[in-house]
C-alpha cells in the first residue's frame, strides 16, 4: 500500500476515533463527575451522608469499572441500538465507551475529591455556605489538578477501548488495524497506525500533564505555563514583552532569607495602617 | 454574648459512647477575650465548633448574640438556612489556616462574601480594606502557598471578619506558628478586639495565650469547665489550678520536717509592697524564698511567692496573720509535722 492510499483511510479513521472518543469523554466528565463527588458527599461523615445511597452507587460503578470492555460492548448491542438506532459504526461505539468511561472517570473524581482537605469544607460551612457551595468553590476546584489528571488517564483508556470497538465494527483507527493490518496482512499499514495511536496518546498525555501542572502549580514557583494564565501579568505581558522572564510578579514575596520574623516585620502594623 | 448551658456532646466510637463534653455552662461577656486552655482532648476544640454548630451538640443549648442556634440547627448533619444566616455573623479562624489554595489572598478573603452574594465590586472593596485591616495589602495577588504561617493566619483573620462578625471564633488559632509570630497573631487580635468590639473565643493550650490577651479565661478538663471567670480574679484566687499553671512556683521540695511552707498570692497593688523584708523585720522570721513568679495581666502585675518559715504550723500564726493583714492570700500548703505523725 502506498501511502497515498494510506493517507484518505487514516484520516477517516481518525476523525472516526476522534469523536467516539471526544463523545465518551464528554459524557463521563458531565455523568462521572457528579456521580464521583456524590460518592464522596454521601460516603460516612459526608456532608449529605446517605448509605443507600452510596452503596447504591458504588454498586454501579464497580460493576462498571469490573465489566472488560468487550463484554461491555457486546452486552450493550441492544442498548446502543435503541439510542443511536445501529450498532455500526463510530456513533454505535460511542455508547458503549460511554458506559464505560463514566464509572471509571468517576472512581477517579472520587479519589480526587476526597483529597481535599475537610477543613476547608468546615471553613466553608463556617462561612455560612450551603453543600452546594462546599462542591462549587472547594472541592471541585481545589481538586481540579488531580481531576485532570483523572481525565487524561479516562481519555487515554477510552482511546484503548475504541480500538477494541473498531474491531467489531466500530470504525476508527482500530477497525483500520484489523481489516487492513490484520486481515490484509499489510504490515507497514499496520506500524502506521501504531505510531499514530502511540503519538496520540503521548499527546494526550502530555497536554494533560501540562494542564494539571499549571493548575497544581498555583502560586508554587514559576514556569512557563505561568504566562498563560489569566491574570495582570498577561496584559504587562503584551506591553513590555522583554521584561516578562526577569520582572517578578507583583504578588510573588521576596524568597530572600527573611528569616521567622517574615510576618509581622514586613507588613506595616494594624494599628498603624488606619 | 456566647452563652452555652449544660452542653454535651457524646460520640460514638466503636460502638463506645466517648463523652467530648459534659455539660459545659460558658458565659462570653460581649467585646471581651475570652480563652479556654486545656490538654489535648479536654474538649475545648469540641466547645468551640458547637458554637458555630459545626459539631452538633448532643444535648444543651448554645445562644450566639441572643441568637440560640441549637434551637435553628435542624435535622442531619447539614445546616438549615437559618442557621446558615447565623453563621455569616460568626467568624472563625483555624489552626491549620484551611486557606484556598487554588484561590489568591483576595479570592480567598472575597468567599465570604461571594456566600453572601456581594457583587464583584463591592467584593474587591471589601476585601481590600480586610487585607488592609491585616496588613497585608501589598500581598492580595499572592497565593498561600506563597506566604508564612503567620501571614496566612492574617489572611484567615482577614477572611473570618468578612462578614462583619460580632463574635470570632479561633480554634487554635496560633499553634502552628513560632512564638514571634504568635505574638503578632495574638496583637491583631488583641488590636481588632479593641477597634471593632468584637468579641474573641479562643481555645488554646499555650498558657501564654492566656495571659497575654485574654480577658476571661476558662480552664477545661475531661469535658468538663473546672475554673473560670475574669482572668485577674482567676490568678488570684488561691488553689486555683490556672494561677498554679500561669505562675508555678516549682514542686514541692522535701523540706525540712519542721517548717512550713506558705504560697502566697499577691494581687495587683500589693504586689510591689516589699512585704518580705517587712516580715522578716517586724517578726524577725528567717524565711527562705522556694519560688517565684509574676505576670501582667491586664495592666495589673499578679504573683506568686512560695515562702518556708521555720517552725511548725502553730507556732507561724503571728507571721501569717501578718500576711494576710497585709492583703495577701496565704494557703498553707503543708503542715509537715502533721504529715509525720
Amino acid at each position: 500500500m502506498t501511502w497515498a492510499e494510506m493517507q484518505p483511510l487514516l484520516l477517516t479513521a481518525t476523525r472516526e476515533t476522534l469523536s467516539m472518543v471526544g463523545t465518551a469523554t464528554l459524557v463521563a466528565l458531565l455523568a462521572g463527575l457528579p456521580a464521583g463527588v456524590l460518592l464522596v458527599l454521601t460516603d460516612r461523615g459526608g456532608l449529605l451522608q446517605n448509605r443507600p445511597v452510596n452503596r447504591v452507587l458504588g454498586a454501579v460503578v464497580n460493576v462498571g469499572r469490573s465489566l472488560p470492555f468487550i463484554v461491555l460492548m457486546l452486552a450493550l448491542t441492544q442498548f446502543t441500538k435503541w439510542v443511536v438506532g445501529t450498532s455500526l459504526g463510530w456513533q454505535a461505539a460511542s455508547v458503549p465507551l460511554a458506559v464505560g468511561a463514566v464509572p471509571f472517570f468517576a472512581r477517579l473524581v472520587e479519589t480526587a475529591v476526597r483529597e481535599v482537605d475537610g477543613g476547608l469544607v468546615e471553613a466553608v460551612q463556617a462561612m455560612g455556605g450551603s453543600t452546594w457551595t462546599a462542591v462549587r468553590k472547594v472541592l471541585v476546584p481545589e481538586a481540579l489538578p488531580s481531576l485532570v489528571a483523572g481525565l487524561t488517564t479516562t481519555v487515554i483508556a477510552v482511546v484503548g477501548y475504541s480500538a477494541m470497538a473498531g474491531a467489531v465494527g466500530g470504525g476508527g483507527l482500530g477497525n483500520l488495524a484489523y481489516t487492513y493490518g490484520y486481515m490484509r496482512f499489510e504490515t507497514d499499514f499496520m506500524t502506521v497506525i501504531v505510531v499514530e495511536l502511540v503519538l496520540l496518546v503521548a499527546l494526550v498525555q502530555a497536554l494533560g500533564d501540562l494542564a494539571a501542572r499549571a493548575l497544581a502549580h498555583r502560586g508554587r514557583g514559576s514556569g512557563p505555563v505561568r504566562l498563560l494564565r489569566r491574570r495582570p501579568a498577561a496584559v504587562r505581558t503584551a506591553r513590555a514583552p522583554h521584561a516578562v522572564r526577569t520582572a517578578p510578579r507583583g504578588g510573588t514575596p521576596d524568597p530572600g532569607p527573611a528569616g521567622p520574623s517574615e510576618d509581622g516585620g514586613a507588613v506595616p502594623e494594624p494599628a498603624a495602617s488606619h | 454574648m456566647i452563652t452555652t448551658a449544660d452542653l454535651r456532646k457524646t460520640y460514638r466510637v466503636r460502638g463506645r459512647d466517648v463523652t467530648a463534653l459534659d455539660g459545659v455552662d460558658l458565659h462570653v461577656q460581649e467585646g471581651e477575650v475570652y480563652g479556654v486552655v486545656g490538654t489535648s482532648g479536654a474538649g475545648k476544640s469540641t466547645l468551640v465548633r458547637c458554637v458555630n454548630m459545626l459539631e452538633r451538640p448532643t444535648s444543651g443549648t448554645v445562644t450566639v448574640d441572643g441568637l440560640e442556634l441549637t434551637a435553628l440547627a435542624g435535622r442531619g448533619p447539614r445546616a438549615g438556612r437559618g442557621l446558615r444566616a447565623a453563621r455569616r455573623s460568626i467568624g472563625m479562624v483555624f489552626q491549620h489556616f484551611n486557606l484556598l489554595s487554588s484561590r489568591t489572598v483576595r479570592d480567598n478573603v472575597e468567599l465570604p462574601l461571594e456566600i453572601m452574594g456581594l457583587d464583584r465590586t463591592e467584593r474587591r472593596r471589601r476585601a481590600g480594606d480586610l487585607l488592609d485591616l491585616v496588613g497585608l495589602a501589598d500581598k492580595a495577588g499572592a497565593y498561600p502557598a506563597q506566604l508564612s504561617g503567620g501571614q496566612k493566619q492574617r489572611v484567615g483573620i482577614a477572611r473570618a471578619l468578612a462578614g462583619d462578625p460580632k463574635v470570632l471564633l479561633s480554634d487554635e488559632a496560633t499553634s502552628a506558628l513560632d512564638p514571634e509570630t504568635t505574638r503578632s497573631i495574638l496583637e491583631l487580635l488583641r488590636d481588632l478586639n479593641r477597634r471593632l468590639g468584637l468579641t474573641v473565643l479562643l481555645i488554646t493550650h499555650e498558657m501564654d495565650v492566656i495571659t497575654s490577651v485574654c480577658d476571661s479565661a476558662a480552664l477545661m478538663r475531661g469535658g468538663r469547665i473546672t475554673e473560670s471567670g475574669r482572668l485577674a480574679d482567676l490568678l488570684a484566687t488561691p488553689g486555683s489550678e490556672l494561677a498554679r499553671a500561669v505562675l508555678p512556683l516549682g514542686d514541692l521540695p522535701a523540706g525540712r520536717p519542721d517548717a512550713t511552707v506558705l504560697d502566697i498570692t499577691f494581687p495587683g497593688e500589693t504586689a510591689a509592697r516589699p512585704f518580705v523584708s517587712q516580715l522578716a523585720r517586724t517578726h524577725h522570721v528567717d524565711l527562705s524564698i522556694l519560688g517565684a513568679a509574676v505576670e501582667t495581666v491586664g495592666g495589673r502585675q499578679i504573683g506568686r511567692m512560695r515562702i518556708e518559715l521555720p517552725g511548725r504550723h502553730d507556732e507561724n500564726a503571728v507571721p501569717i496573720g501578718y500576711l494576710r493583714e497585709q492583703g495577701l492570700l496565704v494557703d498553707v500548703v503543708t503542715d509537715r509535722t502533721e504529715d509525720a505523725a
